[in-house]
């Protein structure tokens, strides 16, 4: 299994290519409707940009085309999957990539992507208006674009008469009565909401002491009738939550705090008041970040597509895009976001790079007390 | 007089008529053929397949250029991957005997009665295959979840799994079973039964040892699905079960250690080599020349009591099986808080309702359509071209050449996706970031279809009629057209229209492709489920309906479309 042996693969398969010449082209006619959208990074002076993101990627028609127009220039949108999905293909691609940007490594997968040397620096012009805290890099090889918070959700009408229970206050309140059974959560393993809530629970309660977070979490999984725990967000959401567009019967998920500004804007009639509300304690922040990837032809014009991402056109467009809070300040937010989002004032953070270190032995550790 | 029909219902027939048609068949003799005939497809899986998974295992197992021995085996001898792996297997087998044992009688009322709404439920029973998991999650949930209709709590247990892999892979029994049984000639039966043979003892000993073929081709399919289930293991089965996929999406996604994944995808592969070996090593002894129809033949109507019994017990079965989830996912279409109305319908279409949407529901209906007309296209090419070399050669090679077009159908689509962009790269044109690679992933996962709806008809062919139209004159190719192409026709588009679904569907195969902004209706579904909201929530169970209309349609165009003299349904 060395180099040699994938030359001699290599050589092979092009022999068997070269030896059907014309033929394996030939279904080329079923092909044609797209040959046209052949995008390429790698060629050089075509005037091309591709930005490689993951699928919640989202933004307003016409902004991108501002930026294309202004510089001249096609911005090809590449979408691979989930954000780790994303990272990994960058890291795959490293030394012939698909892409000049990424867009979507969050805080907790930033650690390993410039470990692994993706990324060249670019300082962005604009970063002055983004607060201190959402730069965890100082080095400018990734700049924040934007933000959310991970918390818990309820269900507003399960918390009203004639149920006349408070709707909890605190992540410590929902160990016991009268929370029991009314959580749903996502798999931290499979699920990048339910990392976000595990990590909170660690910042919370630590790993040492007399309540540890695993204390924590089998507290949650042994009061009766229990702990759901769905794969994904959208399982908990609409399968097992009972507030706003839920089907379940749970009346607390972990989702955002942006969760009921959706909840007003995708009904039909917009309610007065979100059907669903926020627990604003433990909640977990993530960062969003993008960078020059090492490696592109053109990497003025991607830091210039990266400066164009963090200016007011682009931010603007964030909140009602992609239900984040836009990472400069300056930028004025939607007044539908303003009155139903949450902000939070004090998120539960944790470095990066202890993230990293520690994400499969706290993983295991979860799967143990939660699921075995 | 075929050999089947001849040597009577002696357990023994099947293999002396193998061996019959081993020694006799023309175009075995016509090695060079063959081999023209397989360069396309050949070339195709090798650059798109064996290529992309060798560049990514290689990168996986020796990211140093060194195979580090004892790595792979203590990943491979931890407790989980063989807990996992155990699991992946048992859990495969039993949703694979499960379809087989509840879509089989299914297979033979649509193969050998008439009845009103046949055709349109033949075409229906196909679109389970194309719904997003995340759809039917939703659905299994409504049905067997908290608020159950039937008070049943089956949600998150190894029922609902299996339940859900009985809902995806009936059709595949269905209509690779049925399809072949429709073309069987019914009077063999009846001969039997004239002879004295009870209805059972002629089905057992006439009609099963024909349709051994197709049922041992059908059940490959479906275990190659479920031993490498994904979506319904996450999404139906809940958090604490998880097959080898799971964990190689897991560890590539979530913990982008591409080592483990690469071991555990080649634990998958070596698991998926084995039964494809013995599946073709069934195949070579199980093939036996049957008598087909090639008039028209519509069914026989129903009459006795208990045939009416028969058919309704199966259509209840189906009901409840397939249609409930999909009756589910109309009904949350059309609810609203007044009732019922198209309000989502209508929404989907309205630019400035357009929700959380962000693509014009026309422009991905559009994609989706252009690209499962691509890829059916390139599998009844390249099927075609495989499925006569599997089917006329039935050596070891060709052997292989069927195992190795399948294989893909059960390669770790994360793999596959990872496979592509490290090694596609290499090539002249950079296919990596080209919507091209789309219909291409596809293919591959579509054409197993192809070529297992027609290589067991390919290969019960009497060649003597073949050779009775050479006799008369007829050139080679003449008389495959005259005599081949009839039979061959049907399964070749039953193999399309399932080529079809696999891509209006997107299966989860290019789910971890990099690739274009060209939102396909799943894609289309899974923006609009990424937000709270009931209006986004409407909107993508509108869409989903209409993907199931769309692949109904489409399905009962392609069953429509008849070979000059076919038979069947």
């Amino acid at each position: 299994m060395t180099t040699r042996t994938r030359i001699a693969l290599l050589v092979g398969l092009s022999l068997v290519v070269g030896a059907c010449g014309g033929q394996a082209v030939s279904p080329a006619p079923t092909q044609a409707p797209s040959q046209t959208a052949l995008p390429s990074a790698t060629e050089a002076g075509d005037a091309r940009l591709v930005l490689m993101t993951h699928d919640s990627f989202a933004v307003s028609d016409g902004i991108l085309e501002a930026f294309e127009q202004e510089h001249g220039v096609d911005v090809e949108v590449l979408r691979g999957g989930d954000a780790g999905g994303v990272v990994n293909q960058a890291i795959l691609t490293r030394d012939n990539p698909v892409a000049d940007v990424l867009f979507g490594v969050d805080n907790t997968f930033l650690s390993r992507a410039l470990d692994e040397e993706i990324f060249v620096p670019h300082e962005a012009a604009g970063l002055d208006s983004v607060p201190a805290d959402l730069q965890l890099e100082a080095e400018h090889r990734v700049t924040p674009i934007d933000y959310g918070d991970v918390c818990l959700n309820y269900d507003r009408s399960a918390f009203e008469a004639p149920f006349d229970v408070a709707p909890p206050s605190a992540l410590e309140s929902l160990g016991g009565p009268p929370y029991n059974g009314k959580l749903v959560v996502e798999n931290p393993a499979t699920s990048s909401p339910g990392l976000a809530f595990m990590l909170a629970t660690i910042v919370r309660f630590g790993e040492s002491g007399d309540y540890t977070w695993i204390d924590y979490w089998r507290a949650l999984r042994e009061n009766v009738p229990g702990l759901v725990v769905t794969a994904g967000w959208e399982e908990a959401y609409y399968g097992s939550f009972s507030g706003g567009s839920g089907e379940g019967d749970r009346p607390i998920v972990v989702s955002y705090a942006t969760s009921p500004v959706a909840e007003v804007i995708f009904a039909d009639p917009q309610p007065e008041r979100a059907p669903t509300a926020v627990i604003d304690d433990g909640c977990f922040r993530q960062i969003e970040f993008a960078g020059v990837l090492a490696g592109t032809e053109s990497p003025e014009l991607a830091g210039e597509l990266i400066d164009f991402m963090l200016g007011d056109e682009f931010q603007a467009d964030i909140p009602l895009s992609m239900f984040v809070f836009p990472a400069n300040s300056t930028v004025e937010l939607p007044d539908v976001f303003v009155e139903h989002a949450a902000q939070v004032s004090e998120p539960l953070t944790m470095d990066p790079a202890m993230i990293a270190e520690n994400r499969e032995r706290w993983l295991e550790e979860w799967t143990d007390a939660v699921l075995r | 007089m075929s050999a089947g029909w001849r040597s009577g219902p002696t357990p023994y027939s099947a293999e002396r008529a193998a061996s019959v048609a081993r020694s006799q068949s023309p175009l075995a003799r016509r090695g060079r053929l063959t081999l023209v005939l397989a360069a396309l497809p050949l070339a195709f899986v090798a650059l798109f397949f064996v290529f992309p998974l060798v560049s990514i295992l290689l990168e996986g197992l020796a990211p140093d250029g060194v195979f580090d021995l004892g790595a792979f085996v203590a990943t491979l001898t931890q407790p989980f991957v063989i807990e996992t792996a155990w699991f992946t297997l048992w859990q495969a087998v039993i949703s694979t005997l499960l379809t087989v044992v509840v879509a089989l009688p299914g297979a033979y009322l649509f193969a050998r009665y008439r009845f009103r709404g046949r055709r349109v439920l033949w075409a229906l029973t196909i679109v389970p295959f194309v719904l997003p998991t995340v759809v039917v999650g939703a659905a299994f949930l409504a049905l067997l979840g908290p608020r159950s209709p039937f008070g049943l709590r089956l949600e998150h247990t190894i029922w609902a799994i299996l339940l859900a892999h009985v809902f995806y892979n009936y059709a595949v029994v269905l209509r690779i079973v049925g399809g072949f049984w429709a073309q069987l000639d019914p009077r063999l039966e009846a001969a039997a039964r004239m002879l004295g043979a009870s209805r059972w003892a002629a089905f057992r000993h006439v009609t099963l040892p024909l349709l051994r073929p197709a049922i041992a081709s059908a059940a490959s399919i479906v275990f190659l699905f479920t031993f490498t289930s994904f979506g319904v293991i996450l999404l139906v089965g809940g958090p604490q079960y998880a097959t080898l996929e799971v964990e190689i999406y897991r560890q590539t996604a979530q913990l982008l250690d591409l080592r483990a994944a690469a071991t555990l995808a080649l634990v998958q592969l070596a698991a998926l080599c084995a039964l494809l070996l013995l599946y073709a090593r069934y195949q070579q002894s199980a093939a036996v020349r049957g008598r087909f129809l090639v008039g028209r033949w519509q069914g026989q109507p129903i009459r006795t009591i208990s045939e009416r019994l028969f058919v309704a017990l199966n259509l209840l079965l189906v009901a409840a099986v397939l249609g409930l989830p999909l009756l589910v996912m109309v009904e949350r279409s059309l609810a609203n808080d007044d009732g019922y109305s198209l309000a989502s319908y209508a929404s989907l279409f309205d630019e400035s309702a357009r929700g959380a949407l962000f693509v014009p529901p026309i422009e991905a209906i559009g994609n989706s359509l252009v690209f499962a007309a691509a890829t059916a296209t390139t599998c009844l090419i390249l099927g075609s071209l495989a499925a006569a070399v599997i089917a006329y050669r039935r050596d070891w090679l060709a052997h292989s050449f069927d195992a190795l077009l399948t294989l893909p159908l059960g390669t770790s689509a994360v793999i596959i996706g990872f496979g592509f962009l490290i090694s596609l790269g290499s090539l002249p044109i950079d296919l990596r970031v080209s919507p091209v690679l789309i219909p291409i992933a596809h293919t591959l996962v579509a054409l197993p279809f192809v070529i297992r709806a027609t290589t067991p008809v390919m290969r019960s062919v009497d060649h003597r009629l073949r050779e009775a139209a050479a006799v008369l004159g007829a050139s080679p190719s003449r008389a495959w057209r005259l005599v081949d192409l009839p039979i061959v026709g049907r399964a070749l588009l039953i193999g399309a229209g399932f080529a079809f679904a696999v891509l209006l569907g997107e299966f989860g195969a290019t789910l971890f492709i990099v690739r274009p902004d060209t939102p396909t209706m799943p894609v289309a579904i899974f923006r609009l489920l990424g937000q709270p909201g009931s209006l986004a929530f409407g909107q993508a169970m509108a869409m989903a309906t209409l993907l199931m209309l769309l692949t109904a349609a489409a399905v009962l165009v392609f069953d429509r479309v008849r070979t000059p003299g076919s038979a069947g349904l």
